[in-house]
C-alpha cells in the first residue's frame, strides 16, 4: 500500500517537470477537438504538449485577461477596442458553420430551403406552422406539413448561438431590435436543450421542431437540414466547400484588430451562417518563451494540421489567410519590444 | 455550538486531560471551521450578486425578464421554476418513499427486503447527470407520446385542465422535471424513513399489535406519531436535495426563461440557469447577475432549513 502511494507521487513528480514546458490554455468547446488532435501530433513531434480545458468562450476570455493561461480560446471574437484595453492580439484557427435542423416527417435533407429572414420570423414566433405562406412561397412544389413549429435553441451560453442569433440580427431587423445577438439571449419563443447534443435531441424527439446545431453534429447525426440563402441569392447546402467559400471571400485584409464574422459573405457558392474560432494571446508578452511556444502551436497546426481538422469537419483556413496571418504575428505579438515569433 | 463548559473526567491521569484538550479544541475548530466557510460562502456570493441587486432591486425578485443582449435580469422565473418542481417532486416521493420504507418494516418477508435495500442503495448512488440523460433520452420522448400528445389530443385548451396541463408536446417541462427529481431523492427519504420506523421499540408496536391493531392502525397510530419529529428532518432533507439539484434538471425542464405558464411548460430554476450560463456569461453584470441567483438559492434553502427547524420546535411539545 506505502509502495503504491510512493509511485503514485513519484509519478505525480515527473509528470509536473515534464508538464513545465507545456503550453496551456482555455475557452470554447466548439474547436476542442481540433485543438485536442493538433496537440496530440505536435507532442509526437516535439515533446510539448497541450493542456487545453474547454470551459466555454466567455472562461477562456476570463482566464486570458486573468493571465492564467498562455492562450484563451473563442468563438466570438473580441470588438478591437476590447483587444486594446486588455493589450490582447486575436488570430482566427479554423472555420465551421451552423446549421439549421429540422424534424419533418416526409422531407429530405436539403430538401427544404429557407432565408434569413423567414429562419428569423420561425424564431420570432411570428411564422407558427410549417405550411404558413411564408414557407410554402420559397418551397413550391414540397409537401410541407401542416405542423406546429416547435422552436429549439441552446440553453447555455455558446459561441454557436452567437453566430446563429448575429446572422438572424443581420437579415430580419425584427430580430435587431426585439432579441439581438450574443452567447445568450432572451429568446422569444421555443425551448433550450443543453448543448448541440441537447438541441440536437429535442428536434429529434418534437415533430415539427427546428433547431441548430454545429455542422459536424448535424453531419454525423445526418439530420434533415435545411438549405440556405445566401447574398448572392443562391440557395446552398452546408458543406466544407461552402464554409470555405465564405472564409475565402471575407474581408480579411480590411478587418481591424481581426475581427470578422464570416457571416453572410458575398460569393454564390458560400454558406451564410458560417464562423471562425479564434485564440487570444498578449501583444506584449510577459514570458517570450511561452508565447513563442503558442504561435509555434499554431504555424504547426496552420501547416500539417488540415487533414486533421477536415477530418472532424472543420474547414482549414484560406492558404492565403495562413500566410497573411504568420506575418501579423511577427509584428504583433512582441516581449520588451521584440517580435517572439519570426515568420519563415 | 460548541459547548465551553466541558469538564474532563475527575480524577483522570494528567495524560487523559491534555488528551482532552485537544479533542475540545479539535472539536471547536471544526465547528469554527464550518461556520466560517458557510459566512464565507454567502458573503461572497453576496458580494459578487451586489452590483445585480443595486441594479435592479426589488425587481431582481419580481421580474421575469432575463436578457443577457439588453443586460436585464430578473430572478422570478427561475424562482418560480426552482420552488414548484422542488415541492411537486417532495409532493410525488414523500408517499412512495414512506410506502417503500412501510413495506420493508412491516411486511416483507426478509429474502425479498434485502434486494429491495440494494435496489434502494442503487438508486441513491446513480450520478445526477445519467438520471439527466435517462430523462432526456428515455423518460421524455415517453411522456410526450403516451401522456402530451393524447391529453393534447382530447382535453380541449380552454378549459382550466387544458391550460394547466398545456405545452410543446416534448417532454422537456416542469412536471417531468419534478418526475426525474423526485426520483432522485425518493432513495435517501426511504432510507432514513426505514431506519426511523426501525427505531421505534418493538414492545411498543407488539403491544399494539396485542390490543388487535391492524397493521395500518400500528402504522398511522403508533408507529408515525413516535417517530414525526425525524420525519419532518427527513422531508426537509428531500427538499433541499431538490431545491439544489442541477444537472439532471437542466437537461429536462427545457431552459425557458420567464414564468412557467403550465404544468407542462418549459422553465428554468435558479441551479440551472446558473449552470447553463456562467461558463459563457462575458459581460461583468451577467455574470453579477448569476451569482446573485446563487445567493438567492442560498437564501431560499436557508429559509426552508429554518421552517424545518420551527416544525420541530411544534412537534416537540
Amino acid at each position: 500500500m506505502f509502495k503504491t502511494f510512493v509511485a503514485a507521487i513519484g509519478g505525480l513528480a515527473i509528470a509536473s517537470t515534464a508538464a513545465a514546458a507545456d503550453i496551456s490554455g482555455a475557452g470554447a468547446t466548439f474547436p476542442a477537438p481540433v485543438y485536442a488532435k493538433w496537440a496530440e501530433a505536435y507532442k509526437a513531434q516535439t515533446g510539448i504538449g497541450l493542456n487545453y480545458q474547454a470551459i466555454g468562450s466567455g472562461g477562456g476570455i476570463k482566464q486570458i485577461k486573468a493571465k492564467t493561461v498562455d492562450f484563451g480560446a473563442s468563438d466570438k471574437p473580441l470588438k478591437p477596442d476590447e483587444l486594446a484595453a486588455a493589450g490582447l492580439y486575436q488570430f482566427p484557427t479554423v472555420v465551421g458553420g451552423v446549421v439549421p435542423v429540422m424534424n419533418l416527417p416526409g422531407i429530405r435533407p436539403g430538401q427544404i430551403k429557407l432565408s434569413g429572414a423567414l429562419l428569423g420570423d420561425i424564431f420570432l414566433g411570428k411564422v407558427t406552422r410549417w405550411n404558413a405562406p411564408q414557407i410554402a412561397a420559397l418551397n413550391r412544389g414540397v409537401p410541407l406539413p401542416n405542423l406546429p413549429i416547435t422552436v429549439v435553441h441552446r440553453s447555455d451560453g455558446s459561441g454557436t448561438s452567437f453566430l446563429f442569433t448575429s446572422y438572424l440580427a443581420m437579415k430580419n431587423p425584427a430580430w435587431a431590435s426585439q432579441v439581438g445577438a450574443s452567447d445568450s439571449v432572451q429568446w422569444p419563443t421555443g425551448l433550450g436543450g443543453k448543448g448541440n447534443d441537447g438541441v440536437a435531441a429535442f428536434v429529434k424527439q418534437t415533430t415539427g421542431a427546428i433547431g441548430y446545431v454545429e455542422y459536424a453534429y448535424a453531419k454525423q447525426n445526418r439530420s434533415t437540414y435545411a438549405l440556405m440563402q445566401n447574398k448572392a441569392g443562391k440557395f446552398v447546402a452546408p458543406a466544407a466547400p461552402a464554409f470555405a467559400a465564405a472564409a475565402a471571400s471575407a474581408p480579411w485584409l480590411r478587418s481591424p484588430g481581426n475581427y470578422i464574422l464570416l457571416l453572410d459573405q458575398p460569393s454564390p457558392a458560400a454558406w451564410p451562417i458560417t464562423g471562425a474560432t479564434f485564440i487570444l494571446v498578449y501583444r506584449n508578452q510577459p514570458n517570450p518563451a511561452d508565447g513563442a511556444q503558442v504561435l509555434k502551436f499554431f504555424e504547426w497546426g496552420y501547416n500539417k494540421g488540415d487533414g486533421l481538422a477536415a477530418s472532424l469537419d472543420y474547414v482549414p483556413l484560406p492558404a492565403n489567410v495562413k500566410g497573411l496571418l504568420k506575418k501579423q504575428w511577427a509584428r504583433s505579438v512582441t516581449a520588451g519590444g521584440k517580435p517572439v515569433y519570426v515568420a519563415k | 455550538m460548541a459547548r465551553t463548559d466541558t469538564a474532563s473526567p475527575q480524577g483522570a491521569p494528567p495524560g487523559h486531560a491534555t488528551g482532552e484538550i485537544v479533542f475540545r479544541f479539535a472539536c471547536a475548530a471544526a465547528a469554527t471551521f464550518l461556520l466560517a466557510a458557510l459566512a464565507g460562502v454567502i458573503i461572497s456570493l453576496f458580494i459578487g450578486g451586489l452590483p445585480a441587486f443595486r441594479e435592479f432591486g426589488f425587481g431582481f425578485l419580481t421580474s421575469t425578464t432575463w436578457n443577457p443582449v439588453t443586460e436585464v435580469y430578473g430572478a422570478a422565473g427561475p424562482i418560480a421554476g426552482t420552488l414548484i418542481t422542488a415541492f411537486l417532486s417532495l409532493l410525488i416521493a414523500l408517499p412512495l418513499a414512506l410506502g417503500v420504507a412501510v413495506f420493508l418494516v412491516e411486511f416483507c418477508p426478509a429474502r425479498i427486503s434485502g434486494s429491495i435495500a440494494i435496489a434502494v442503495e442503487l438508486l441513491a448512488g446513480i450520478p445526477s447527470i445519467v438520471y439527466g440523460m435517462w430523462g432526456l433520452f428515455v423518460l421524455a420522448p415517453w411522456f410526450a407520446a403516451h401522456v402530451q400528445m393524447p391529453i393534447a389530443m382530447h382535453v380541449d385548451p380552454d378549459t382550466f385542465l387544458g391550460k394547466l396541463l398545456g405545452g410543446t408536446p416534448n417532454g422537456a417541462n416542469i412536471f417531468t422535471a419534478s418526475l426525474i427529481l423526485a426520483i432522485m431523492i425518493l432513495p435517501y427519504m426511504a432510507a432514513v424513513f426505514r431506519e426511523l420506523f426501525l427505531t421505534v421499540p418493538p414492545q411498543v408496536r407488539e403491544a399494539a399489535y396485542g390490543l388487535g391493531c391492524t397493521p395500518f392502525e400500528v402504522i398511522r397510530a403508533v408507529v408515525i406519531p413516535y417517530v414525526r419529529r425525524g420525519m419532518i428532518g427527513v422531508v426537509m432533507l428531500g427538499l433541499g436535495r431538490a431545491l439544489g439539484e442541477t444537472m439532471a434538471v437542466t437537461f429536462i425542464i427545457g431552459n425557458a426563461h420567464g414564468f412557467p405558464h403550465s404544468l407542462f411548460d418549459s422553465g428554468s430554476t435558479i441551479a440551472s440557469t446558473v449552470a447553463n450560463e456562467f461558463a459563457e456569461a462575458t459581460s461583468d453584470m451577467h455574470t453579477s447577475a448569476l451569482i446573485a441567483l446563487g445567493f438567492l438559492l442560498f437564501v431560499i434553502t436557508f429559509v426552508v432549513l429554518a421552517f424545518a427547524r420551527l416544525l420541530l420546535r411544534e412537534a416537540k411539545v
